[in-house]
């Protein structure tokens, strides 16, 4: 008996204190920066072009094998008439999110600071009905940082 | 017609029953085939397998860096553990030394880790014995404040991939040592929680009691470790009996039972908590600035050539890494030796003779994760 009463204390101890369940899809928890959710690839507003250089580091590190790296010749570099230092830049970047595994290997990899982790909701909620979807192409990966919507965290 | 008399013997037959792979109590996709007469186990045929992802063969295809990420997956309640149990491999077997500070960090992880996986071993042992939901939800609310501090420190909730070999990956936030003291603080009202919920409770007693019980020679020989193996009095703890890190410099208990039946099973854990706290309090003290990584370590980590075995003290007993290297950037094999596949195989022994109602108790009892079980 001295066991139960024991254990309902317990319980009625309980009510004093606020709930720590949140209301998720209505109310979204502030997630800290150091998240990671999927990677995505950054935009170099000085000279209007993405970071990466398409240099494959990303791609011969990942353990998964999700990545798909091709480059070509920059055709804004300085020897063309350009603005631009980078001699190559990415062509084509495709990251299949639905077998990442999201070890952030590629962002410690990368010589450029071109990739990163995306450390914001949306990278949590990208639910799709076909898994084709979720094979990201350059565009869709650049999307976010353009439009200033992540303040992203790379591990120094 | 003959009508049967209560002198009369009943002829009863044995029946099988087939228990999972989609049970809800048995924590993962595992099977037994229980042999029942009546109400009584006699037998016990455990099929595992379900979730075999083979690991370790494709740890051989991954460089060291690569490979922690798979040791998360192996052991998804102490994922720190198991880590440190690879990289401490890895790195003896490379001479690599590695800085004070990242060991400190270590060890604290580490024990933070044992505190949420037991947490986690008490909710679910809770909803097994029948205290459904309350003791669950308890023990998930304080292990969600375990997980917010690991996702602020590694990025992720629970495969974080946070050590290399070598050191961590990154450093940790500057708000690291009073965020670990308020998670401790948490823990330990949570351990409270556990203990006026759970111990003394009439109920709890009437299930757990006598249940399971395995003797200390039977353990041995089962290879047991850990916890379940504590629980039956042999005082069998790698923190103190093949160290690693720095857990000679701190003080902490060996926490034994008596009788090794389920009740000790779960008691020796809820000691152990308050072990961990105990430890992670005095590596606070001892948590001193400096750098988390070797001034210089390759860009491609490569071994020499050997094997090693190094193993660890993880919440469900021993988790040893077995490594061969013939050079290179890869292991050339990795076995992991599971503490919960040694546990599993004392299930039958454990099990035969209580009834039906407490095979899924003593299950619980063992603690097993079956992704560590199967690989």
């Amino acid at each position: 008996m001295r066991g139960i009463v024991r254990a309902m204390a317990t319980t009625l101890g309980t009510f004093v204190r606020g709930p720590v369940t949140r209301e998720y899809p209505e109310r979204h928890r502030p997630i800290p920066q150091r998240d990671r959710a999927f990677p995505l690839l950054l935009w170099d507003f000085d000279t209007d072009e993405p970071f990466c250089t398409g240099c494959h580091a990303c791609e011969r590190a990942c353990p998964v094998e999700c990545m798909t790296v091709l480059m070509k010749d920059n055709p804004a570099h300085t020897s063309l008439g350009g603005t631009s230092k980078r001699r190559k830049i990415i062509d084509k970047f495709w990251i299949d999110y639905a077998r990442c595994m999201r070890c952030n290997i590629c962002v410690e990899v990368c010589n450029f600071d071109a990739i990163a982790m995306n450390n914001t909701w949306s990278g949590h909620e990208i639910s799709v009905y076909d898994r084709a979807d979720l094979v990201m192409d350059l565009p869709q990966l650049l999307a976010q940082h353009k439009a200033g919507a992540i303040d992203e965290w790379v591990a120094p | 017609m003959v009508a049967n008399t209560h002198e009369q013997e009943f002829e009863t037959q044995e029946l099988l029953i087939n228990m999972g792979p989609q049970h809800p109590s048995t924590h993962g996709v595992f099977r037994m085939v229980l042999g029942v007469d009546g109400e009584v186990v006699t037998d016990v045929v455990p099929h595992i397998g379900y979730m075999h992802r083979g690991a370790e063969k494709l740890c051989e295809t991954m460089d060291f860096r690569q490979g922690v990420g798979y040791m998360d997956r192996t052991e998804y309640l102490a994922n720190f553990n198991a880590e440190l149990s690879y990289v401490l491999a890895v790195e003896k077997l490379a001479g690599i030394e590695v800085p004070e500070r990242a060991q400190w960090v270590r060890m604290i992880l580490c024990e933070l880790n044992r505190l949420s996986s037991h947490f986690m071993f008490t909710g679910a042992f809770g909803t097994d014995v029948g205290v459904f939901g309350t003791a669950f939800v308890y023990s998930f609310r304080e292990r969600e404040v375990l997980l917010d501090l690991f996702e602020e420190i590694t990025g992720d909730r629970l495969m974080y991939a946070y050590f290399r070999p070598g050191g961590l990956a990154w450093e940790v936030p500057d708000n690291f040592e009073s965020r670990v003291h308020e998670v401790l603080l948490s823990a330990e009202r949570g351990i409270r929680d556990m203990d006026g919920l759970l111990t003394q409770n009439e109920i709890f007693l009437a299930r757990t009691k006598g249940v399971g019980a395995i003797s200390a020679a039977d353990a041995i020989d089962w290879g047991m470790s850990g916890p379940s193996l504590r629980a039956s009095g042999v005082p069998l703890d790698l923190r103190r009996d093949d160290p690693y890190l720095y857990y000679p410099q701190v003080k902490f208990d060996v926490i034994t039972g008596e009788a090794g039946d389920v009740f000790d099973r779960y008691h020796v854990r809820l000691k152990e908590m308050r072990e961990s706290v105990r430890i992670i309090e005095q590596c606070m003290e001892r948590l001193a600035d400096g750098p988390i990584l070797p001034e210089r370590l390759p860009r491609m980590l490569r071994t020499p050539p050997g094997e090693i075995y190094e193993r660890t003290e993880a919440p469900r007993g021993e988790y040893g890494i077995y490594l061969v290297s013939q050079g290179g950037n890869r292991p050339y094999r990795l076995k992991i030796r599971s503490a919960c596949l040694s546990n599993l195989q004392a299930l039958r022994d454990m099990t035969i003779g209580h009834y039906v109602a407490d095979a899924v108790v003593i299950l619980g009892s063992i603690d097993i994760v079956l992704c560590e079980v199967d690989r």
